[in-house]
């Protein structure tokens, strides 16, 4: 398919170029949120992710101390101290006491505020406040000043959302969740999608037809029927209607249609003289599965597990309607939306959050690559 | 918690332990209620047709019981429920769908989804398309595919926390930590609170979504471009076609049938997208959904289960004429078998 072009050279550099576009368009978006779960939570919200390796430098308003804490010194009244206090130091860069000017006077050099009235403000956020006369109010003075500070990175974040914001918890119920609903589904679905691809049988025709139509059924319109039959079973037998038994069990099904489709399609495939050949040695059906038909069909089983997988694991329509928002059983997803509902402007715990959420599907997927490519195609391009 | 690990080991254990132990045990039982072995030869000939009757309902069993459970029961339920009241217990007849004629809110609903449905399914098809002819060209063109396709690994709700970051609005004049709004401060214009603005917060819902998807059809058309004859495209370049003349004429009517694929399997995820909207704006700023509305309607003041399921309905007619067409097409390709 190497298509050349008229101007070959000024081709391949537009290929480049607008390939190169594409991939940092859509690789961005979540370097933005991987960088921002690492650095510091003040710096999140001083300055915008892209600029982390910089210095970050804001600008601030404070007020000094008020003219009780003055002292006498060489016969001028005099306010000391530091802006930050005891908290985190920054470094200065400029200050004023206009919030027209905020960054009138650089650091480190006296300025003349009027009235023989002096304010020196040095790099170390020490200042120095000199008068003549004495001060007066219990309102400090109003002054501005520009900072910047060291890149700092820390996995903090990480800390907190894990085991203070309950992520951990609900890592661990997503994974109690996940792991269930896509083993469970295989072996039902792989006896069936021999059945439909090898076993001659009344109804089979019609049984693949409505496969194949349940694949497109949206969810909804499984929720209510399922959600009341739940909660008919919980009331009938006195136990709770929210549990992974429930979530577990609905997975499967859900899962099922693609899962018979896709392994069906691929069974059917299978070269047809070693099924008669092994049938021509006595071999049974079920023979046949198990020692044939299931070993040849590890790949597809495998892209089918690593479809299931991802669709459980990032599933939240399902987990909200069939499990509960205690801690004990709120997945990943659901915790997320609840964060961004409770902790909307803390970007530091939902970055973090977000990113422990899509740690798993990318390194499935990353090391996975090959099979769910194949079971994409399989999965879309056969059949339909 | 260490209960609910253990819980799950012990469901990993007896779920495929009792598909095993059943279809061996079926099995088994099979044989020796009809046995094929060790008897005359007719009453083997016999038996083994019983099997043969039998056998396939004990493979497909299991899977049969649990679809109508959870798939086909409801389908026919959710259309029962729909011409039931709230708590589905009193038969209102049409007065749902009646009133969903007239309702603001799902008339509004269903009009995005149109913007939806009209946006995504065009936007991730081209896209993807081209990025599959341009990576096809280049030596690091697999790894740029798998960059690309890699946000399709990620949830919906992931995916909104990540472009809400990038939606980001802080005052004018202040710092902006959302790089679309510092890119349009840096370039002079006014920050904007984009996803409550009315009708355009459509679009950049649907940006994630496009985010997500065009990696999907990229991969799919991706395979389909490598199976056309290299004949066809030698032939066009001989006859001086240049390079938009072959993708127009000769590389995309090739693929139509895969295009067709790829588009319909994105109208169905469109129709069904409901994470996004719940996450982003949950239906605010005119940005309902039907997947979302239905969810609302679901566990709104206790639940109206009749309008939801009225609604899931009209979800369902709009995927009708697609799931009609690929059981055609899935008929035409395996001719039966």
């Amino acid at each position: 398919m190497a298509v050349t072009t008229g101007k070959p050279f000024v081709g391949r550099f537009g290929v480049h170029i607008a390939v190169l576009v594409f991939v940092v368009i859509w690789t961005i978006p979540t370097l933005g949120i991987l960088v921002s779960s690492l650095r510091d939570k003040d710096q999140i919200v001083a300055s915008g992710w892209w600029n982390s390796f910089a210095s970050s430098s804001q600008t601030e308003a404070g007020r000094l101390p008020a003219a009780s804490t003055q002292t006498q010194k060489d016969g001028k009244y005099v306010i000391e101290g530091n802006i930050f206090g005891d908290g985190a130091k920054r470094a200065i860069s400029a200050f004023g006491v206009k919030a027209a000017a905020p960054t009138q006077y650089p650091a480190g050099t006296p300025a003349d505020l009027g009235d023989g009235v002096t304010l020196q403000v040095n790099a170390d956020g020490s200042f120095v406040l000199a008068s003549p006369k004495a001060f007066e109010g219990d309102r400090g003075q109003r002054i501005y000043f520009a900072s910047s500070a060291p890149p700092k990175f820390t996995t903090d974040n990480y800390q907190t959302v894990l085991f203070s914001e309950g992520i951990g918890r609900s890592f661990m119920n997503s994974l109690t969740v996940t792991i269930p609903a896509t083993v469970i589904p295989i072996l039902i679905a792989a006896f069936a999608a021999y059945a439909l691809a090898w076993m001659r049988f009344p109804g089979r025709a019609l049984l693949i037809a409505v496969i194949i139509g349940l694949l497109v059924v949206p969810l909804q319109m499984s929720l209510i029927p399922l959600l009341r039959l739940y909660n008919g079973v919980g009331t009938f037998f006195g136990v709770p209607s929210k549990t992974y038994l429930g979530i577990w069990l609905a997975h499967t099904g859900f899962g099922l249609p693609f899962a018979i489709y896709l392994l069906r399609s691929y069974i059917a495939g299978l070269p047809r003289e070693i099924m008669e050949s092994a049938r021509i040695d006595g071999a049974s059906d079920f023979e046949i599965f198990v020692k044939i038909v299931l070993p040849l069909s590890f790949p597809v089983l495998a892209s089918f597990a690593i479809f299931q997988f991802l669709w459980v694991w990032n599933d939240l329509l399902v987990a909200m309607v069939f499990l509960g928002t205690a801690p004990d059983q709120i997945v990943l997803t659901a915790k997320l939306n609840a964060l961004l509902g409770s902790r909307g402007g803390n970007w530091e715990i939902l970055t973090t959050s977000a990113f422990i959420t899509i740690i798993v599907p990318l390194i499935v997927f990353f090391s996975l690559q090959r099979y769910f490519v194949r079971g994409l195609l399989a999965g879309s391009v056969k059949g339909g | 918690m260490a209960t609910q690990i253990f819980s799950a080991i012990f469901v990993i254990i007896v779920g495929v332990g009792g598909c095993v132990a059943y279809f061996w045990g079926a099995n088994k039982l099979l044989d020796l209620i009809f046995p094929s072995r060790g008897v005359s030869g007719t009453a083997a000939v016999n038996n083994l047709r019983r099997q043969g009757l039998v056998r396939p309902w004990l493979f497909v069993g299991p899977a049969l019981i649990i679809l109508t459970i959870y798939l086909i029961y409801p389908v026919i339920a959710t259309l029962w429920l729909s011409v039931f009241d709230r708590g589905g217990t009193s038969f209102v007849g049409l007065a749902n769908y009646e009133w969903a004629l007239r309702d603001q809110d799902l008339r509004n609903s269903i009009l995005n989804n149109i913007l939806w449905l009209a946006v995504v399914p065009a936007a991730c098809t081209f896209l993807g398309l081209i990025i599959a002819v341009l990576t096809d060209k280049i030596w690091w063109g697999t790894i740029a595919k798998s960059l690309i396709f890699l946000p399709l690994a990620i949830s919906f709700v992931g995916a909104s926390v990540i472009w809400k970051f990038i939606y980001e609005y802080r005052g004018e004049g202040q710092i902006q930590i959302g790089l679309l709004n510092a890119v349009i401060q840096h370039f002079g214009g006014q920050p904007q609170v984009w996803i409550s603005l009315p009708f355009w917060n459509n679009f950049f819902l649907m940006i994630i979504l496009i985010w997500i998807q065009t990696g999907f059809a990229m991969v799919i058309l991706s395979s389909a471009l490598r199976g056309i004859p290299e004949e066809t495209l030698e032939a066009a370049v001989i006859d001086g076609a240049n390079p938009f003349q072959i993708f127009w004429k000769i590389m995309v009517p090739q693929i139509w049938g895969t295009i067709a694929v790829v588009w319909t399997t994105i109208t169905i995820l469109v129709l069904k997208v409901f994470d996004i909207v719940l996450t982003m704006t949950n239906g605010q700023w005119n940005s309902q959904v039907l997947a979302n509305l239905m969810f609302d309607w679901m566990f709104r003041g206790g639940g109206d289960f009749g309008r939801g399921a009225t609604i899931a309905i009209i979800i369902m007619i709009a995927v009708i004429p697609i799931m009609i067409w690929n059981i055609r097409q899935a008929n035409k390709e395996t001719g039966g078998h």
